[in-house]
């Protein structure tokens, strides 16, 4: 698979291209709006939402706070329950141990489940330049891999397409993949859907290695889990003789009982059910039921430089529920492409920067300003991460790197003004030139700034000039004055 | 690798160095109910999902779960309480392969959850290993009534996390083609729960 965010463009180039296109667009309102609603209708359901938010945004703020910890202790946990743990401080290093255990085992193929985390570290495509061919099972993460695509959102990738691109992607990709469509496919989704069964279930019996995330660790016991709904994860995590789970180092909760919380958040606020078809926990090895040889790569990739990031911290509670991308004006219009990065919408404006750093890459430096900082993302977020304040702060962050390169013209803008308001006469002055100063900027055009907002009319008189001649409203306006 | 562990763990402290901890999280209690309301709506919740929902009494359950089962042949792990006639009993040793030509299996659960409609396998006696629920289509699944928990955090604390666990709220399903829920994709697809008495 070729397709990958490197190289993207900044995202108001990218938005912009994704705004022309119309059926995108109708296919991301119809998908936010739908999924909107359900999730409304299933929180309704809960009297204490609130107090569980509550409790949620404790557990993983107390299990960040003392991560080291907890780490040391789920190694232990994990090691004593006959798993073999690994430590990757990026991408190629968790690449790497994952390559090195398929071929331990001579796997040309490895069975995936979905995954952020091995999207964000290009796990698929380090495995093909090892000759190593990693099969994506979650049908959405089928539908863009078969069709050499993108993710565009964290809970169903596919959702910029709809039944006929589905439909069309599997009649043309799915042979040279293994199993044929069958020639009588229709775009029905009950047919779509046993289409990808019957292509995937071949895969699912021989597979040797499984590869999965983790949507949390519990340090105390050494369990993993995976919440999912199609069952492909199940045959993933029970069918092959070897399981590899790559963990991002922000998934650890300190007790098994902290769990309960989560468990009753992610759901309703992901797929707007009360609980999602199938979860599936393990530690380490169980005897005569399922892998017998257990991995667990703890990975960093850029986890510690968020936590050092006294405000943007927070965002390493998120729970993957992708409720912030459903509630967003801005990527319900331009879908997730445009973000550049498998976590798109509010949180990925945040995590992208968190985890690379800012000051280094333009399309990073771009997503802290894609939102109209309406504030719904924090409202719908399960784990109360206050998206808003953090991307007000990255945008400093952004502004504070590029301090002592050339100024971008917002940068010279704000020098000027500085000039000007720090003396009232130099304001004042100013003022009667402001009628000009509008007209001139209407003259070369400042299209950049006026393509999305509106330039206020010239006033016919400056406060100052209307403050004197009325004296601040006493006199009348008009008339015997 | 031990350099990436110290590296990691270094990065770690050096990020929380003089961050204060996080108060202690505060526990939500879930939903409470009667014993008799929460079957009722554990029956419910799992219909809810396009599952199949019984209730019967212990001395219909045999007759109950041969009428449950499909054409062809069916797998029950050891220790199963109810005598199914044919099926063939779980010694371990059959492969996915195997078990994908068998057409129905049929467990027992540990824990069935109300609020959300959930029944939990923690693969013990009566349940098996976690295989045999997944690759036969169709799986039928009994719940005794004194199992029903009202909710989430009444289970969490009933479960050993050392043990396997498979939490499952109806059929397979996805909804990732226009978000139009389809069940059955890689999973069983066909849930059969019998709620027993007692």
């Amino acid at each position: 698979m070729s397709a990958t965010f490197v190289g993207m463009p900044a995202f108001p180039e990218a938005a912009r291209e994704a705004l022309a296109d119309s059926q995108l667009r109708y296919n991301l309102a119809h998908a936010t709006g739908t999924i909107r609603d359900k999730r409304a209708k299933v929180v309704a359901e809960v009297d204490d939402w609130e107090d569980l938010r509550v409790a949620g945004a404790a557990v993983k703020e107390t299990a960040l706070r003392d991560l080291e910890r907890h780490l040391v202790r789920l190694e232990e946990t994990l090691t004593a329950n006959g798993a073999t743990v690994h430590w990757a401080r990026d991408a190629a290093e968790a690449n790497a141990i994952v390559a090195a255990i398929a071929k331990d085992h001579a796997a040309e193929e490895v069975v995936k489940v979905k995954s952020m985390v091995t999207q964000e570290i290009g796990l698929n495509e380090a495995l093909a330049e090892e000759g190593i061919a990693a099969w994506e099972t979650d049908l959405a993460e089928l539908i863009v891999q078969l069709g050499d695509d993108l993710p565009s959102h964290i809970l169903v990738p596919a959702i910029h397409r709809n039944r006929a691109e589905i439909r069309e992607i599997f009649m043309s990709k799915m042979a040279a993949a293994g199993r044929p469509a069958p020639d009588d496919l229709s775009d029905e989704p009950a047919v779509l859907a046993a289409a990808a069964r019957e292509h995937l279930r071949e895969k699912f019996l021989r597979a040797k290695v499984g590869v999965s995330g983790a949507n949390f660790a519990v340090a105390e016991s050494g369990t993993l889990v995976v919440v999912e709904s199609e069952g492909n994860g199940r045959m993933c995590l029970t069918l092959p003789e070897v399981l590899v789970s790559v963990v991002g180092i922000e998934k650890v909760v300190s007790r098994w009982e902290e769990l309960d919380p989560l468990l009753r958040l992610l759901p309703r606020s992901s797929t707007g059910e009360r609980m999602n078809p199938y979860t599936s926990t393990w530690s380490g090895v169980t005897p005569g039921d399922g892998p017998q040889e257990v991995h667990v790569v703890l990975l960093d990739n850029g986890r510690t430089r968020a936590l050092a990031d006294e405000v943007g911290r927070q965002a390493l509670r998120c729970i993957r529920c992708s409720a912030c991308l459903n509630v967003c004006p801005v990527y319900e219009r331009t879908g997730g492409h445009a973000y550049g990065s498998v976590y798109p919408g509010p949180i990925g404006a945040i995590l992208n920067p968190l985890l690379k750093g800012v000051g280094h890459d333009d399309q990073v430096d771009s997503l802290p300003y894609a939102s109209s900082l309406c504030g719904a993302c924090f409202e719908v977020c399960p784990v109360r991460i206050d998206i808003p304040a953090v991307l007000v702060d990255q945008r400093a962050q952004v502004v504070d790197a590029h301090r002592n390169g050339v100024p971008k013209p917002e940068a010279a803008a704000m020098k000027g003004a500085a000039y000007v308001f720090g003396r009232s006469s130099r304001l004042a002055g100013l003022e009667r030139l402001t009628g000009i100063g509008l007209g001139l900027a209407r003259r070369v055009g400042i299209a950049a700034w006026t393509g999305a907002r509106d330039l206020p009319d010239t006033p016919k008189e400056s406060f100052r000039a209307w403050w004197r001649r009325t004296d601040g409203g006493r006199r009348k306006e008009h008339g015997d004055d | 690798m031990t350099e990436a562990r110290s590296e990691i763990l270094a990065g770690v402290r050096a990020a929380l160095a003089g961050v204060d901890p996080a108060p202690a999280a505060p526990t939500v209690p879930g939903v409470s109910l009667t014993p008799a309301d929460a079957v009722a709506k554990f029956a419910e919740r799992v219909a809810d999902y396009r599952a199949v929902v019984e209730r019967c009494g212990a001395a219909e359950l045999a007759d109950r779960v041969a009428a449950a089962l499909p054409e062809g042949s069916v797998i029950v792990p050891e220790g199963l309480s109810v005598q199914v006639p044919d099926a063939v009993v779980d010694d371990g040793t059959l492969t996915a392969t195997d078990l994908d030509r068998i057409a129905a299996v049929v467990t027992e659960a540990r824990v069935g959850i109300a609020e959300t409609g959930t029944i939990v396998l923690d693969h013990g006696p009566g349940q098996g290993r976690r295989i045999i629920s997944l690759v036969p289509d169709t799986h039928v699944c009994i719940v005794h009534e004194h199992q029903v928990v009202a909710d989430v955090p009444d289970a969490v604390a009933d479960l050993d996390p050392a043990r396997p666990l498979t939490w499952i709220s109806g059929p397979s399903a996805t909804s990732d083609i226009e978000l139009d829920r389809v069940e059955g994709v890689h999973g069983p697809r066909n849930l059969h729960v019998i709620v027993v008495a007692g």
